[in-house]
C-alpha cells in the first residue's frame, strides 16, 4: 500500500463554523494574518530588548544613579563616553579582556579541533571518551570557579602538585592566582578546560558533515593523508570552526562569573576584565549613567567585530 | 434528602466563616505578623536567631532571617535598598552605609521613636553611636540603634608562644622574650619568626592578614597599619582636604610596612584573604597570628583544636604615630520600604532593653550598651572582653559618605595594586588614592 492510496482513504467531515467568524477570518489578508502572528513576539522583543537598550542609551548621556532617584537627572552629553575612552584604567581592562579572549579562543580552537579530529576516527570506546570530554562544559561556572580555586591552592592544590612533580619546583613556591604573571594564564587555563569540549562538539559536527565519497575520490587520486587534511578536511570544516570561534569570542568578551570567582579581578587589577569593571561601576559604585555608557561602548565593540566576522564567515561558506 | 444536603452546606458555610474569622485559634499571638531581619551570615547572626526567640515569645511577632555571606553582603542588601525592596523590615547594615541610606531615604529616622520610647544614645558607647547611628557624623540625627560592636583585633597561638624551644630560639634571635606584641614592629618580628618554622612536624607560617580584592578586605586590613602610622582621612578643620594626610610620608611608611608583612610572613596563596580565609588558616593550625574581627573570637575560643588554652587575643599594636584600629560592627535600622514598620520598631525597642543586651553578650553578640560594657565584671566575662573594650576606645572608621562604595573601590584597587600586585610605589598608590577620592568628591559636588 503506497502513501497515496493510504491518504485517499481519509474521509473529511465538515466542521460547522459560525458564518460571521469565518467571514471575518476570510476577509483578512495574508499580510494582516502574518502581523497577527508575529505581533506578540515583536511586543516581547520591544519590551525586553529594544526598550532597555534605548533606555540605556538615554541614561548613558545623563548623571543618573540608580541609588539616588531623588537627585535631579542632568543631561551630560557625551561626557561619559569621552571620560571612558580616555581613562587608562578602562584601556587596561580592555587589554586584559583582549588577552583573555585571544588566548582562550586560540587554545580552545586548536585543542577542540584536535579532539574532534581524534573522536571522529571512531576508535573503540569513543562514545565514552566523548562523554568524559564533555563533562566540564556541563558544570556551572560558579562550581568551576570554586573548584579551580582549590586546585590552584599552593599548599593543597592538585595543580601545583602536578606542576611540582614535572618541574621539580616546590608546590608552594608559586601561586597561580596571586601572582601577577601567572594569574592571567590561570584564568585562560580554566576557561580552556571548561569550553574546549564545546568547540570540539561544533568541530565534530563539521567533520561528520564531510561526505565519505570525497575522501574515497581523494584515495583514488592517491592523495596523501596530509593532503586530504589540508585540501578536504580543513576547508570543509572551516565554517564550523569559524562559528565556534565566533561563539567563544562573544562569550569570553562578556566573561564575568568565572573570573570573578577565581580572582575577583586581582591581584591588583591584573585579571580585571571589562565585565568586572562594568559590574563594579554599575552595582557597587552605582554610577548608572557612566556604566550605561561603558555598556554601550562594549556592545558596539562586540557587535561591530561580530558583524565583520559574520561577513567573513559568509564569504567562506559561499566558496 | 434535600433537607440533609441543605443542612450539610449550612454547616460547611458556618465552619468556613468561623475559620476565616479566626474562631478556634485561642492564642492571640498565633495570628501576629512575621518580620524579616537582614544581616550577614556569620557567628553572631546565629546568636541573634537564638536571642530573637525571646522577642517572639514576648510579642508573638514571628522572626524570619535573611543572612548573606560577607563577600556578597553589601551587593545583595544595597541592591535591595536601592531597588526599594521590602524584603527586609529590619537591617543590620554596615557602618559605612549610614550616609547613603540616610540621604537616600532608605532608613527610617529614629529620633522621634527614641524620644517616645525613652531610648537614649547616652546609654551606648560613644564610638558606636557615631559609627553606627549618626548621619551626618557627630550630629544628633539617628538612623540606627547600635547593635553589634566590633573592631579588628588579633589572635595568637598561646600554646606555641609557651613552647620552650620557641621561647629559646626567639630570645636568641631577637634578644627579648616572645610575648604579645605591643608594637607593629614586634608583631612583624613574631610573624617572621614563625614563617616556615616547623611545629610538631608541620610547616607553619607567620600571620594571616586581610588581602581580599573584591569587596573591602584589603582596606579593612591596611587601615590598621595606616592609622597607626599617622594616616588621616581628611583635615578635621577643613573637611575633604586630603593632601598631605592620606598621602603623608608617615602614611606611605604604614603602607610599606603592611606590604612588608604580607610579603614576609603570610602563608602561600594568601593573596585574596578575608575573614573566612583567616579563620581557616588559624583553625587549621597554619599561622601563629591572625588579624580578624572580634565577632569571630567567641567561636574561635570554643574551637576544639585551637581554642581554649591554645588561643590568646590582643588589640592592634601601636605604630610610630598612634594606636588605633579599624571599626567594624553595625547598627540595626528600620527599612523605610517595610510594610511592617510598627513591628520592626517594636523589635528595636525590645532589643534596647538592658536584660536583652546582657543576654546578647552572653550568647556571643557584642553589645554596645554601657550597662553591659561598663559593668565591673565585663573585662573578665570573656578572654577577649578586655581587649574588645580597649579596641572600642581606639576605633577609626572608613568614610561613611553616600559615595562610600566608590571611595572603597578606589582604595581596594590602589592598595591591592601596590601590596599584592607589586605595581608602583607606596607613594604613588596613596597619591593615586587622593586623586581618585578628589574626583569622587568633586562629582558629589563637595568643596575642598
Amino acid at each position: 500500500m503506497n502513501e497515496l492510496s493510504a491518504s485517499s482513504r481519509i474521509t473529511y467531515r465538515a466542521v460547522p463554523v459560525r458564518p460571521g467568524v469565518a467571514r471575518r477570518i476570510r476577509g483578512l489578508s495574508d499580510r494582516t494574518l502574518a502581523w497577527l502572528f508575529i505581533t506578540p513576539t515583536i511586543v516581547l522583543l520591544l519590551a525586553i530588548n529594544i526598550f532597555p537598550l534605548l533606555w540605556t542609551i538615554y541614561l548613558s548621556f545623563t548623571n543618573y544613579r540608580a541609588n539616588r532617584a531623588n537627585v535631579p537627572t542632568i543631561w551630560l552629553g557625551a561626557d561619559w563616553y569621552q571620560s571612558i575612552l580616555t581613562d587608562p584604567d578602562i584601556w587596561a581592562a580592555m587589554q586584559v579582556t583582549a588577552h583573555f579572549v585571544i588566548w582562550t579562543v586560540v587554545i580552545e580552537t586548536v585543542l577542540g579541533f584536535g579532539l574532534a579530529y581524534l573522536i571522529d576516527k571512531k576508535f573503540r570506546g569513543h562514545g565514552m571518551w566523548t562523554t568524559i570530554i564533555l563533562l566540564p562544559m556541563m558544570l556551572s561556572p560558579a562550581v568551576v570557579g570554586n573548584f579551580w580555586t582549590f586546585l590552584y591552592q599552593p599548599q593543597i592544590g592538585l595543580f601545583n602538585y602536578v606542576v611540582a612533580f614535572f618541574t621539580g619546583r616546590a608546590a608552594s613556591s608559586f601561586q597561580m592566582l596571586g601572582d601577577v604573571t601567572l594569574s592571567p594564564w590561570a584564568i585562560v587555563i580554566v576557561d580552556a578546560w571548561m569550553w574546549t569540549p564545546y568547540v570540539m562538539l561544533i568541530c565534530l559536527a563539521g567533520l561528520r558533515s564531510i561526505p565519505d565519497y570525497i575522501y574515497e575520490a581523494a584515495e583514488v587520486d592517491r592523495a596523501s593523508k596530509w593532503r586530504q587534511f589540508w585540501s578536504i578536511t580543513l576547508p570543509m570544516a572551516l565554517p564550523f570552526i569559524m562559528l565556534a570561534v565566533l561563539f567563544r569570542g562573544i562569550e569570553n568578551f562578556k566573561m564575568f562569573d568565572m573570573v570573578n570567582l577565581l580572582t575577583g579581578g586581582g591581584p591588583g587589577s591584573t585579571t580585571e576584565v571589562a565585565s568586572i569593571t562594568l559590574k563594579r561601576a554599575a552595582f557597587e559604585s552605582w554610577r548608572t549613567g557612566y556604566s550605561s555608557a561603558f555598556a554601550i561602548i562594549l556592545f558596539v565593540t562586540v557587535f561591530g567585530l561580530a558583524n565583520i566576522y559574520v561577513k567573513a564567515l559568509n564569504r567562506v561558506k559561499s566558496r | 434528602m434535600k433537607q440533609t444536603v441543605k443542612a450539610l452546606l449550612t454547616s460547611f458555610g458556618v465552619l468556613a466563616s468561623a475559620l476565616s474569622a479566626g474562631v478556634g485559634t485561642t492564642p492571640a499571638h498565633a495570628q501576629a505578623k512575621t518580620i524579616t531581619l537582614c544581616w550577614a551570615a556569620w557567628d553572631p547572626a546565629n546568636a541573634l536567631v537564638e536571642l530573637s526567640k525571646d522577642f517572639t515569645a514576648k510579642t508573638g511577632i514571628g522572626m524570619k532571617f535573611e543572612f548573606v555571606p560577607w563577600t556578597n553582603y553589601a551587593d545583595r542588601f544595597l541592591n535591595e535598598l536601592n531597588s526599594h525592596g521590602s524584603l527586609c523590615d529590619l537591617i543590620i547594615g554596615d557602618s559605612q552605609w549610614i550616609g547613603g541610606a540616610a540621604e537616600n531615604g532608605q532608613y527610617v529616622k529614629l529620633n522621634d521613636f527614641f524620644k517616645k520610647e525613652g531610648i537614649s544614645m547616652d546609654d551606648y558607647m560613644p564610638a558606636t553611636v557615631v559609627g553606627y547611628s549618626e548621619w551626618p557624623k557627630n550630629t544628633p540625627n539617628y538612623w540606627a540603634l547600635p547593635a553589634m560592636g566590633d573592631a579588628v583585633g588579633w589572635t595568637y597561638r598561646k600554646d606555641w608562644f609557651a613552647r620552650p624551644d620557641v621561647q629559646k630560639d626567639f630570645k636568641a634571635k631577637y634578644g627579648r622574650d616572645i610575648g604579645v606584641p605591643k608594637t607593629l614592629d614586634e608583631l612583624r618580628d613574631i610573624a617572621q619568626f614563625f614563617q616556615g618554622r616547623d611545629i610538631d612536624g608541620k610547616k607553619v607560617y607567620g600571620a594571616s592578614i586581610y588581602t581580599e580584592r573584591g569587596s573591602e578586605g584589603i582596606t579593612m586590613g591596611v587601615s590598621n597599619y595606616l592609622y597607626d602610622y599617622g594616616f588621616k582621612y581628611d583635615d578635621p578643620k577643613k573637611p575633604y582636604a586630603m593632601d598631605g594626610l592620606v598621602n603623608s610620608a608617615s602614611a606611605v611608611k604604614g603602607l610599606e610596612a603592611y606590604k612588608e608583612l604580607y610579603k614576609c610572613c603570610t602563608p602561600p596563596g594568601a593573596s585574596n584573604s578575608y575573614m573566612s580565609e583567616g579563620l581557616d588558616a588559624f583553625k587549621s593550625g597554619q599561622v601563629a597570628l591572625q588579624m580578624n574581627f572580634f565577632a569571630f573570637f567567641p567561636g574561635l575560643y570554643k574551637d576544639p583544636n585551637v581554642g581554649g588554652d591554645k588561643i590568646g587575643f590582643f588589640v592592634n599594636p601601636a605604630g610610630p604615630a598612634a594606636q588605633a584600629t579599624q571599626l567594624g560592627g553595625q547598627g540595626i535600622s528600620v527599612v523605610s520600604y517595610s510594610k511592617n514598620q510598627p513591628e520592626a520598631l517594636q523589635y528595636i525597642k525590645w532589643f534596647s532593653g538592658g536584660d536583652v543586651q546582657k543576654k546578647w553578650w552572653a550568647l556571643g553578640g557584642y553589645s554596645c550598651a554601657k550597662s553591659v560594657l561598663n559593668d565591673p565584671s565585663f573585662p573578665t566575662s570573656a578572654p577577649f572582653a578586655k581587649e574588645f573594650l580597649q579596641s572600642m576606645g581606639m576605633v577609626v572608621d572608613f568614610w561613611a559618605e553616600p559615595s562610600y562604595a566608590q571611595l572603597l573601590q578606589a582604595e581596594q584597587k590602589r592598595v591591592h595594586d601596590y601590596v599584592v600586585a607589586d605595581k608602583g610605589t607606596a607613594q604613588e598608590a596613596l597619591d593615586g588614592l587622593v586623586k581618585d577620592w578628589k574626583a569622587i568628591f568633586k562629582e558629589e559636588g563637595k568643596k575642598f
